[in-house]
């Protein structure tokens, strides 16, 4: 081969291996080799929730979340509307030590719950930044889960998430979050929190498929996500939600 | 340790305002990652301060040339020091280089740091001294004389030719160490400006207001340095060298002022879904550390010093005074500026709705003593540095005088 061969060769083959890179990491660019068969999501109907907080204890004690009101892989807000315009929010924890700001019955203009946890994104912020790839989306239905060996613990991820999502564990000192109970949804069950809910304001289930709770869920309801703006594509869909929930 | 952390918490809790998200409440990214840009923007600065030399020909700042070099590579020794402080897991920290995530700017970090420090500092400094150590190494005794040979890597060729290749070596370095130089603080801005969940931080301009603040601290950093270490030598303080040194702080302030007040205007105009938590923010938790420290102090008295300097005519030593407290309120703004980046990007919950608050522990590894030890280390780190490699360009004249004696 002459000089002029070799380097048209080495060329060609720097540029395939270019667009294979691009192809992988860029989406849009080249159709995702493996398309996960199921994709899960959740379904919340806001108006079904009534605020008892057994979704938020179900979650601690099947994922031994700490007991302290500031860790939460989900999480219930309760929204006073006031006449005036004025919004009062707080998180039900069960702690008594945040003083609750109550408004007068007669101001109320309208009030609700909205149960929270990660929105398992489409396209997960937490997943692009990490460095070292430590949370990631699973290959069987897209959950995003941490790594618990692998996370070094720089806490990007909790900056990039725009739910508040997760936290830093202080056992392991990496980052933790809902996994929709994965441990529990690879055998068959349901995620602790969809389990407890007395009145089934959260339905849990595969997006994909042809014929479950959720997919009726969200063929029966006005959808709307957590800031859609930000494009991140999230996968618990909420009905009845109102325009102050953030 | 937990027990701390929950006592800590709990604490903080009480002094939450308005709404935010229950995980919220904790400030992660500590006075750690505040000293991180501080550290790299003094790096990025003094090394373009050094670059204005060799590139564009600018001869008055020749004997601040190689102390600048020296500045940058102290402190990016260091830099990296406070990241792996604040890691939970530090002893996985090498991970970033094996196994990198290449959607994550961080983990790019390791790439670019090592680019910089390897390709461009180290080579360039090791070209600027080459002539230099081995004329050290000629008229020194062991154990010195081994070590300046090593650093030589045992060269010993001082003759025109070779000195002249050494010459465009440095230029040829320098070249690509200014887009390096860009790239280094570029990319740190460019961590915090493409968080789209963070309003406070997420702007397209950050990585360049993060460059030329760095530009400025830089400038600033190796003019105090010059000015402090020189009467230590009992040498006498190169005005022209000053004056041009000041005069370029003089312009990077004004195009970092003008990115500034950019951002803000914008910010304001455009007045979107985040104006109102952003506005508490600077109006509750950064009225200090923001609009006294960064803006007024940090910027605008020693800009109006500046200019005054500029206007009247001044004789040297109210100069060299007026440059100095100018210098230190620039360090102290450009502090400032990281501090309230980081620390503010992240006193307001992503609820839009509250906003919580920082405790910095005293003790503790991401404490108050561990953040004056780590600022302190880049000028230890320095003055062996300064010890083993003297910049001072009189290398020659000594050596022409030790062969005539």
């Amino acid at each position: 081969m002459n000089r002029r061969g070799f380097l048209g060769r080495l060329m060609s083959s720097a540029a395939l291996g270019i667009s294979a890179i691009l192809s992988r990491k860029v989406p849009g660019w080249a159709a995702i080799a493996h398309e996960p068969a199921k994709s899960y999501g959740m379904g919340v109907d806001v108006d079904k929730c009534i605020g008892c907080g057994r979704c938020m204890a179900a979650c601690k004690t099947e994922n031994n979340v700490r007991p302290e009101p500031y860790f939460f892989r989900t999480w219930v807000e309760r929204y006073v509307i006031k006449k005036d315009g004025d919004v009062i929010v707080h998180t039900i924890s069960g702690s008594s030590e945040q003083p609750i700001e109550e408004a007068r019955e007669r101001d109320v203009l309208r009030s609700f719950f909205v149960p929270k946890l990660c929105n398992h994104c489409a396209h997960p912020p937490c997943v692009q930044v990490c460095p070292v790839g430590a949370t990631f989306q699973t290959a069987d239905g897209g959950v995003v889960i941490v790594d618990e060996e692998r996370c070094i613990g720089c806490r990007y991820c909790i900056q990039a998430c725009p739910y508040g999502a997760r936290y830093l564990n202080p056992e392991t000192k990496t980052a933790d979050k809902c996994t929709f109970c994965y441990q529990r949804i690879t055998r068959g069950l349901l995620p602790a929190c969809v389990e407890v809910c007395p009145t089934q304001a959260r339905i849990f289930g595969d997006l994909k498929s042809g014929a479950s709770p959720l997919t009726r869920f969200t063929r029966m309801g006005k959808i709307h996500v957590l800031k859609g703006h930000l494009n991140t594509e999230p996968k618990v869909l909420y009905t009845n939600l109102d325009g102050e929930v953030r | 340790m937990n027990q701390e952390l929950i006592e800590r918490l709990a604490e903080i809790s009480k002094q939450v305002t308005g709404f935010i998200y229950p995980n919220d409440l904790d400030v992660h990214w500590s006075i750690m990652i505040v000293l991180y840009p501080y550290l790299t923007g003094l790096v990025a600065g003094a090394f373009i301060l050094a670059s204005l030399v060799k590139v564009f020909n600018v001869k008055e700042v020749q004997p601040a040339y190689k102390l600048a070099l020296l500045t940058a590579l102290a402190f990016l020794l260091i830099a990296p020091l406070p990241l792996q402080l604040h890691l939970g897991h530090p002893e996985r920290a090498y991970e970033i280089f094996l196994t990198p995530n290449p959607t994550s700017a961080m983990a790019m970090f390791g790439f670019v740091y090592l680019w910089y420090l390897m390709v461009v500092l180290l080579l360039e400094i090791w070209f600027a001294y080459r002539k230099d150590l081995i004329l050290l190494a000629q008229r020194e005794r062991p154990p010195m004389r081994w070590v300046h040979r090593a650093l030589a890597l045992f060269s010993n060729d001082v003759s025109e030719k070779a000195v002249e290749f050494d010459r465009k070596a440095v230029r040829a370095i320098t070249i690509i160490g200014i887009p390096s130089a860009f790239l280094l603080h570029g990319y740190v801005g460019f961590i915090f400006g493409s968080i789209k969940a963070n309003p406070w931080w997420s702007s397209v301009l950050m990585p360049i207001v993060f460059l030329f603040s760095a530009i400025v601290s830089g400038i600033a950093l190796v003019l105090l340095l010059y000015m402090i270490i020189t009467p230590l030598r009992g040498k006498q303080i190169d005005m022209g060298c000053l004056d041009k040194m000041a005069s370029f702080l003089f312009y990077a302030v004004i195009v970092d002022f003008s990115l500034e007040a950019l951002d803000f205007i914008h910010r304001l105009y455009e007045s979107e879904e985040s104006i109102k938590i952003l506005s508490d923010l600077v109006l509750n938790k950064l009225m200090i550390s923001l609009l006294v420290m960064q803006i007024l102090l940090g910027m605008i008295l020693p800009f109006a010093v500046m200019v005054l300097i500029k206007l009247l005519n001044l004789n040297e030593e109210l100069r060299k005074l007026l440059y100095f407290v100018s210098a230190i309120l620039i360090q102290v703004g450009i502090f400032s500026t990281r501090w309230n980046v980081v620390i503010g990007g992240q006193m307001f919950s992503k609820s839009f709705r509250g906003l919580t608050t920082y405790k910095m522990e005293l003790v503790g590894i991401e404490g108050l003593l561990t953040a004056m030890v780590v600022l302190a280390l880049p000028v230890i780190v320095l003055v062996v540095l300064i010890k083993v490699l003297p910049p001072w360009g009189d290398i020659e004249e000594k050596a022409a005088e030790g062969g005539a004696g």
